[in-house]
């Protein structure tokens, strides 16, 4: 099966700015893909390119294997723009029925009136979008880019006007796209979101790809962090074991290969007498990685 | 292209024009100029009881094509503020973004765009003129010789102009199209006087001006067809004088190149808001 979307040397200039430069990438079927960068790092411009809004000076797009260039490959894409408004002479129920009928599909009332529910908009059909306050905008928004039965979904930060219960109800959604195989390409400042939810992730940085790769790749493997006293040369050899050792004090850090080894190696040290007072797995945080990858960037 | 991205686009346009209370406002609008008609027509009768019928006949054919004029302003000035606004509006406030998203052709969203224009431009001058044409031969029992194809001409001015509203639009501001619209088609209908002006004076320089600007925009040019359409033709016979450099009565009618002329030129000017439309990054 072809992938949800695949990009080749994306090429945008603006006069004399580069806004994106030489970007490659692709998102599978079903993969949730987090897009992070800093403010102008060209996140939005990637975006509509891929849906045909801005066009590139060069590079080629494949949505759901069909050239971008045609729109009828956009005819399984849902879309939320960043800045965005719906027609607001228009109720939330008319909008989805207007993006239906631009779809080409013929989509239930019933199905049209759960994709509300699943925003929490369901008791807002009737109103116009003109009164909605931006939150419910946004809402219905993604209700907007879920109503058209999407292979894929293009979220260019769907979360900026939702308080945290939003948020979190942003992640269920995402996780819930997750299991019914639609792919998502998530464009958002919130680095915890992705980090939860993502499964590759792909750093732009003034236009070009900084870094890209899934979490384990990005962040590295898992360490475990203990501290402990009374060590025996049998714990030492024991902690080895399971991955490499770095120690200062009674501080030991082991480089896990295998989180699953965690209670087996702690029973293990206390029947070899030693006296364990933490136990912190722990790992690089998408946060740090991302902000040392646009440091170094920064620095070249 | 689809027939049904095209009219769902173009309902949606009325519906944005009988939602937004553009229709209500240019209903309040046309009830007024015709409430002002009725009272000046049956003025005419009372106070002028002494003109022969022929003059009578005439006054009645100035005023219509007076108040004509005045409606095919509101018809130009409502299509003009509404075809302005519709894309470079819609692009500003991100609306088009939700919608270029899906799979449309742009050309399709462009000529949806302007056949829901040129629906609601020609329904209302149809209403209007009709109700116009209906209290002139109430109050003043004057009825034109050809009514239809002289409201027709009107739409076709005012289709003229939305189209070069619509491609303003693809290219500046949303306000800005609007007035530039408008604008445009003020020029035109001075330089058509200028024009007649010219051709009272028979100095050919300066009814060129009236010819050229006709030529680059053809609402002035359709606007004159119409008013010949709405004067007894007997009058020009009766009073030839009073037509030459007259900006309420017409001496030439339409010519048939003229006319396909003003058709291409809205295919061309519609071609053209295609092509920057298809072109614009969003």
């Amino acid at each position: 099966m072809s992938a949800a979307v695949w990009a080749s040397g994306l090429r945008k200039r603006y006069r004399r700015r580069t806004a994106v430069d030489d970007v490659s990438f692709s998102v599978a079927r079903g993969e949730l893909m987090g897009l992070l960068g800093p403010n102008g790092a060209g996140k939005t411009t990637v975006i509509k390119m891929l849906l045909g809004l801005v066009r590139p000076d060069a590079g080629e797009v494949m949505l759901l294997g069909r050239p971008a260039r045609d729109p009828a490959s956009r005819a399984r894409v849902g879309y939320l723009p960043e800045l965005f408004r719906y027609q607001p002479w228009l109720t939330a129920a008319e909008v989805l029925g207007l993006h239906v009928r631009l779809a080409g599909l013929t989509v239930p009332d019933a199905e049209r009136r759960e994709c509300l529910g699943t925003v929490g908009l369901a008791d807002r059909a009737g109103d116009r979008v003109g009164g909605f306050s931006k939150g419910m905008q946004q809402r219905l928004g993604l209700a907007v880019a879920l109503v058209a039965r999407p292979e894929f979904v293009v979220l260019d930060e769907p979360t900026s006007a939702l308080d945290p219960l939003g948020r979190a109800d942003v992640r269920d959604l995402l996780l819930s796209l997750k299991e019914r195989g639609v792919a998502v390409l998530l464009n958002s400042h919130l680095i915890g979101e992705v980090e939860r939810v993502c499964d590759r992730v792909l750093i732009l940085d003034r236009g070009r790809v900084a870094a890209a790769g899934t979490l384990p790749e990005l962040l590295g493997g898992r360490e475990l962090r203990l501290r402990l006293d009374e060590v025996s040369s049998d714990a030492e050899r024991r902690l080895k074991e399971v991955g490499e050792l770095t120690c200062t004090g009674e501080e030991y850090t082991v480089a896990l290969r295998d989180p699953e080894v965690i209670p087996d190696l702690v029973a293990d040290l206390v029947a070899l007498g030693v006296r364990v007072h933490a136990v912190e797995p722990g790992r690089v945080s998408l946060e740090e990685r991302l902000l040392g990858i646009l440091r170094a960037g920064g620095e070249r | 292209m689809s027939v049904r991205v095209i009219l769902t686009i173009a309902r949606l346009t009325l519906q944005e024009a009988a939602r937004r209370r553009v229709l209500r406002s240019l209903a309040v609008l046309t009830v007024l100029l015709l409430a002002v008609s009725a009272w000046g027509f049956s003025r005419i009768d009372a106070e002028f009881g002494d003109l022969t019928s022929g003059e009578a006949r005439l006054a009645a054919a100035m005023v219509l094509n007076l108040v004509m004029f005045g409606l095919s302003l509101i018809a130009a000035l409502g299509t003009a503020f509404l075809a302005g606004p519709t894309l470079a509006g819609e692009i500003e406030s991100g609306i088009a973004l939700a919608v270029l998203g899906r799979p449309v052709r742009r050309a399709a969203i462009l000529l949806g765009k302007w056949l829901g224009l040129v629906v609601f431009g020609t329904g209302f001058v149809a209403a209007a003129g009709l109700a116009l044409l209906l209290i002139v031969r109430g109050t003043a029992g004057y009825w034109p010789p050809e009514p239809v194809t002289g409201l027709a001409l009107l739409a076709g001015q005012a289709v003229a102009l939305l189209t070069l509203a619509l491609l303003l639009s693809t290219a500046i501001s949303p306000m800005a199209s609007g007035i530039v619209a408008v604008g445009l088609f003020g020029a035109t209908w001075v330089a058509g006087v200028v024009g007649n002006v010219g051709v009272a004076l028979a100095n050919p320089g300066i009814e060129r001006i009236g010819t050229v600007s006709q030529v680059l925009l053809p609402t002035d040019g359709l606007w004159r067809g119409a008013m010949r359409c709405f004067q007894d033709p007997s009058l020009f016979a009766q009073f030839g004088q009073a037509f030459e450099a007259h900006p309420f009565l017409s001496i030439a009618p339409l010519t048939v190149p003229y006319l396909l002329w003003s058709l291409l030129w809205v295919l061309i000017v519609l071609a053209l808001a295609g092509v920057a439309f298809q072109r614009r990054d969003l």
